[in-house]
C-alpha cells in the first residue's frame, strides 16, 4: 500500500533550548488510521503541526503522499483537512457561513450543505458559532477540515474535553472518513480512544517513539494479556516484589499506589499460587482484582509512568 | 477521489444539494471580505465607535464651541462714590447693549472677579477717575478691559482721529466645527486602521484561526486583502455620514471634489492599516498589541492637530509634527476639504503617508507572524 505520510530522524529544538521533538520516525499508510499516542508535553502536537506544514522542522524529513512541503505546499494544502488542538471560530458568524467560509479556499471543495448534514449540524446551520455545545463546535472543527475533500485528515486530540456521546459520534465520523478511503493521523492521550480507534499506533515520551505497532500487537509485547492487582495486609514491599516475580506465568510485577500489579499469562496457574504465598506469610488479602491489559499498561511497563498524570 | 462518493450507502446524505462548487481564483478572497462585513454587522460595539462615536463627538464639541452672538460682557463697580458716574456714562456709551454693568460691594465685587462672574471690577476713587482691575491671564478680561474703557472713554466726550468701521465676519469654512470635522475623520480612519486591522490579527492569532487558515490552501495575501478592503468599505460609510453630518447640521461647506476626498481618505485608511499591520505583526496576546497600539497613536492624538491646530507646538516640534502620518492626513483633508486644494498642491503629504504605508507593510510582511 501506498505511503501517505513518511518522516525521517525529525527534530525540533525552540529556541536553541526545549527538544520538542528529538530523532522521530514514522511511516503512516494510505488508508490507515494512525494513532499518536503520549502524555502531554511528550511532543505530538509539535509533530503533527510539522506533518501539516505549520511549523517548519529543525531538521529531519517529511513526505507527504511523495511530495513535501517545500516544493508543492499549496497543492498538499488542497489535499489535507486539519484540526488543530484549540481553534476559536468566529463566534458571531453562523456554522453554514463558517463552512462556506473554509470551503471558498479549496478549489473543488464539497457542498457545505452536505458536511453539515454528515456532522448531524444540519439543525445548527443557522446558529452562531457562539451558541454552539462543546461536542458541536468540535465537529464543526472537524468539518471544516472535510470540506475540502481532503485525502488525509490531521486530528490533534480531536476528543478532549468532550462528553462520552460526543467522543462516540466524532469516532463514527472518523471511521466513516477511513471507510471512504482516507488516512487518519490524529494524537490522543486517550488509550480507550487509541485502541477503538487505530489500525497502528506510535506511543511517543519525549519527542521519541518509544513503540509501535497496531493495539494488539503493543498489549502482546508486555508478554501477558492480564493484569492482576492486589494489595496484602501488613505487606512487606521489598522482598515482596521478589516473591510475587517467582510466581508461575508472572512476566513483570510492579507496585502500584499501594497495590502490587501483576501481568501474567496464564491468571488460572498464577492466582492459586498467588493465595498460597500469601498464606504462607501469614497475611491475607485486603483486594484482588483481575482485568485485561490496556495500553495503559504498556505505556506504564514503558515509562514507569502513568499517561494521565493529574 | 472523492470522499463523498466513497462513503458507504448508509451514511451518504439523502439529498445531493447539486454539483459541488468549483472555486476561482478569488473565491477565498470574497468569502473572507463576506465574513468579516457579517462580523462587523453584528458587533454593536463596532458599529458604535465606527459611525456613532464620531458624529457624537463632532455634535458635542460643535456646541460646546459654536460661534456665539456677541458676548455680553458682565463687569462689576464697586459702589461708593463715583459708582453711579460711571454706571451712567457707560449706559450713555454706544458700546451700552454689549456691557452688563452692576453696582456691587467691595467684598462681592472681587469675590465675583475671582469666580469668573465679573470680567472686570471697576474702582471709582471719587475723583472722576476710574481704576480697572482685570487679569491678564483671562483673554475675555483683557477684552473687557479694552471694551470698557472705550465705553467710558467715548462717552466722556472723546474725539477719535481716525474714523473706522467694522464689519462681523463668521463665514463657514472658519468655524471650529469646520476645523474639527476633518480632524475627526483623520482620527476616525487612524483609530478604525490600527484596531480594525492590528488588532483584528491579534484576535485571530491568539484564536489560533491565523494558524487553522494557513493550514487551508487561502493565500496568505487574500486574508491581509480582504481585512483591509472591509475597513475600506467602512470607511466610505464613516465619510458619508461624518461630512454629511457637518454639512446638514452645521452647514459645512465641502469645497474640494469627492474624489480627492475619497483618495485621500483611502491612501489614509491603507495607511494606517499597514501600520496596523505593523503593530500587530508579532504579537501574541490582545493585551500586548492594546499598549503597542496605543504607544503608536498617542502622539499622533497630541500632536497631529485633531482637537487643536499643530500650529501650537514650538517650531522646533514641527519638522517632527509635520512627519507624522496623521498630521499629513489632517493637514491634507483640511487644505481639501476647507480649502478645495488639488491633489497635486499636496505632494509633500501623500508622501509622508505613502511612505508610512509602504514601510509598515514591507516590514510587516517581513516579521509577521501566522502561528
Amino acid at each position: 500500500m501506498a505511503t501517505a505520510i513518511q518522516c525521517r530522524d525529525l527534530r525540533k529544538t525552540y529556541d536553541g533550548k526545549v527538544e520538542a521533538v528529538r530523532g522521530l520516525n514514522l511511516e503512516i499508510a494510505a488508508g490507515e488510521c494512525f494513532g499518536l499516542l503520549g502524555p502531554n508535553g511528550a511532543g505530538k502536537t509539535t509533530t503533527i503541526e510539522i506533518l501539516e506544514g505549520l511549523l517548519a522542522p529543525t531538521s529531519g524529513q517529511v513526505t507527504i503522499l511523495g511530495q513535501t512541503w517545500k516544493d508543492n505546499a499549496r497543492e498538499l494544502r488542497e489535499v489535507m483537512g486539519i484540526s488543530l488542538q484549540e481553534t476559536r471560530l468566529s463566534e458571531k458568524l453562523t456554522v453554514l457561513e463558517t463552512i462556506k467560509l473554509f470551503s471558498g479556499f479549496y478549489r473543488q471543495p464539497r457542498a457545505a450543505i452536505d458536511v453539515l448534514e454528515q456532522m448531524q449540524l444540519g439543525e445548527k446551520a443557522d446558529s452562531w458559532v457562539g451558541k454552539l455545545s462543546g461536542g458541536q463546535r468540535q465537529r464543526l472543527a472537524v468539518a471544516t477540515a472535510l470540506v475540502g475533500n481532503p485525502k488525509i485528515l490531521f486530528l490533534d486530540e480531536p476528543t478532549t474535553g468532550l462528553d462520552p456521546q460526543s467522543r462516540r459520534q466524532l469516532w463514527d465520523i472518523i471511521r466513516c472518513f477511513q471507510q471512504a478511503g482516507g488516512t487518519v493521523l490524529l494524537t490522543t492521550h486517550y488509550m480507550d480512544e487509541a485502541e477503538r480507534l487505530c489500525d497502528r499506533l506510535a506511543i511517543v515520551d519525549h519527542g521519541q517513539v518509544i513503540a509501535d505497532g497496531t493495539p494488539s500487537d503493543l498489549i502482546e509485547r508486555l508478554g501477558g494479556h492480564h493484569m492482576v492487582e492486589f494489595q496484602v495486609s501488613g505487606s512487606s514491599n521489598g522482598d515482596g516484589i521478589e516473591v510475587w516475580r517467582a510466581l508461575p506465568g508472572v512476566e513483570s510485577v510492579r507496585p502500584d499506589n499501594g497495590l502490587v500489579c501483576l501481568n501474567v499469562r496464564e491468571p488460572h496457574l498464577t492466582i492459586p499460587a498467588l493465595l498460597d504465598a500469601v498464606d504462607k506469610q501469614g497475611n491475607h488479602l485486603l483486594h484482588l482484582t483481575t482485568r485485561q491489559a490496556s495500553l495503559e499498561d504498556v505505556f506504564v511497563r514503558l515509562t514507569g509512568r502513568h499517561l494521565r498524570e493529574d | 477521489m472523492t470522499v463523498a462518493q466513497q462513503v458507504p450507502p448508509t451514511r451518504v446524505p439523502p439529498t445531493r444539494s447539486g454539483t459541488p462548487p468549483r472555486n476561482g481564483r478569488w473565491s477565498g478572497f470574497n468569502h473572507l471580505l463576506m465574513a468579516r462585513l457579517l462580523e462587523l454587522k453584528r458587533e454593536p460595539e463596532v458599529i458604535f465607535w465606527v459611525f456613532g462615536f464620531p458624529v457624537l463627538l463632532a455634535l458635542g464639541l460643535g456646541i460646546a464651541f459654536r460661534n456665539k452672538p456677541a458676548d455680553i460682557t458682565p463687569v462689576a463697580i464697586v459702589a461708593g462714590p463715583g459708582a453711579d458716574d460711571a454706571l451712567s456714562l457707560i449706559q450713555k456709551s454706544p458700546r451700552s447693549s454689549s456691557i452688563h454693568a452692576t453696582v456691587v460691594a467691595e467684598p462681592e465685587a472681587l469675590q465675583g472677579f475671582r469666580l469668573g462672574k465679573y470680567d472686570l471690577v471697576i474702582v471709582p476713587d471719587g475723583t472722576n477717575s476710574f481704576q480697572y482691575r482685570y487679569d491678564p491671564a483671562r483673554p475675555e478680561s483683557v477684552l473687557s478691559r479694552a471694551e470698557v474703557d472705550d465705553a467710558l472713554q467715548s462717552a466722556a466726550g472723546r474725539k477719535d482721529p481716525l474714523p473706522t468701521t467694522a464689519v462681523a465676519s463668521s463665514e463657514p469654512g472658519s468655524r471650529y466645527i469646520d476645523f474639527l470635522i476633518p480632524g475627526l475623520l483623520g482620527m476616525n480612519l487612524m483609530n478604525s486602521g490600527m484596531w480594525g486591522i492590528g488588532f483584528a490579527l491579534v484576535d485571530m492569532r491568539q484564536r489560533k484561526l491565523l494558524k487553522r487558515f494557513v493550514g487551508t490552501p487561502m493565500r496568505r495575501s487574500d486574508l491581509l486583502l480582504a481585512l483591509t478592503s472591509s475597513r475600506l468599505v467602512l470607511m466610505v460609510i464613516e465619510i458619508v455620514l461624518l461630512l454629511g453630518f457637518g454639512v446638514l447640521a452645521f452647514h459645512m461647506r465641502v469645497l474640494g471634489s469627492v474624489f480627492t476626498i475619497l483618495l485621500l481618505t483611502t491612501i489614509g485608511a491603507i495607511s494606517f492599516g499597514g501600520l496596523g499591520l505593523l503593530t500587530a505583526s508579532r504579537a501574541q496576546k490582545i493585551e500586548s498589541v492594546s499598549g503597542l497600539m496605543n504607544l503608536v497613536m498617542m502622539p499622533m492624538w497630541i500632536f497631529s492637530g485633531v482637537f487643536f491646530s499643530s500650529e501650537r507646538f514650538p517650531a522646533m516640534l514641527q519638522p517632527f509634527i509635520k512627519l507624522l502620518p496623521l498630521t499629513a492626513l489632517n493637514d491634507a483633508l483640511r487644505a481639501t476639504i476647507l480649502q478645495g486644494a488639488s491633489l497635486g498642491a499636496q505632494s509633500g503629504r501623500l508622501l509622508v503617508l505613502v511612505l508610512w504605508g509602504g514601510i509598515s507593510f514591507a516590514l510587516a510582511l517581513r516579521w509577521f507572524r501566522w502561528t
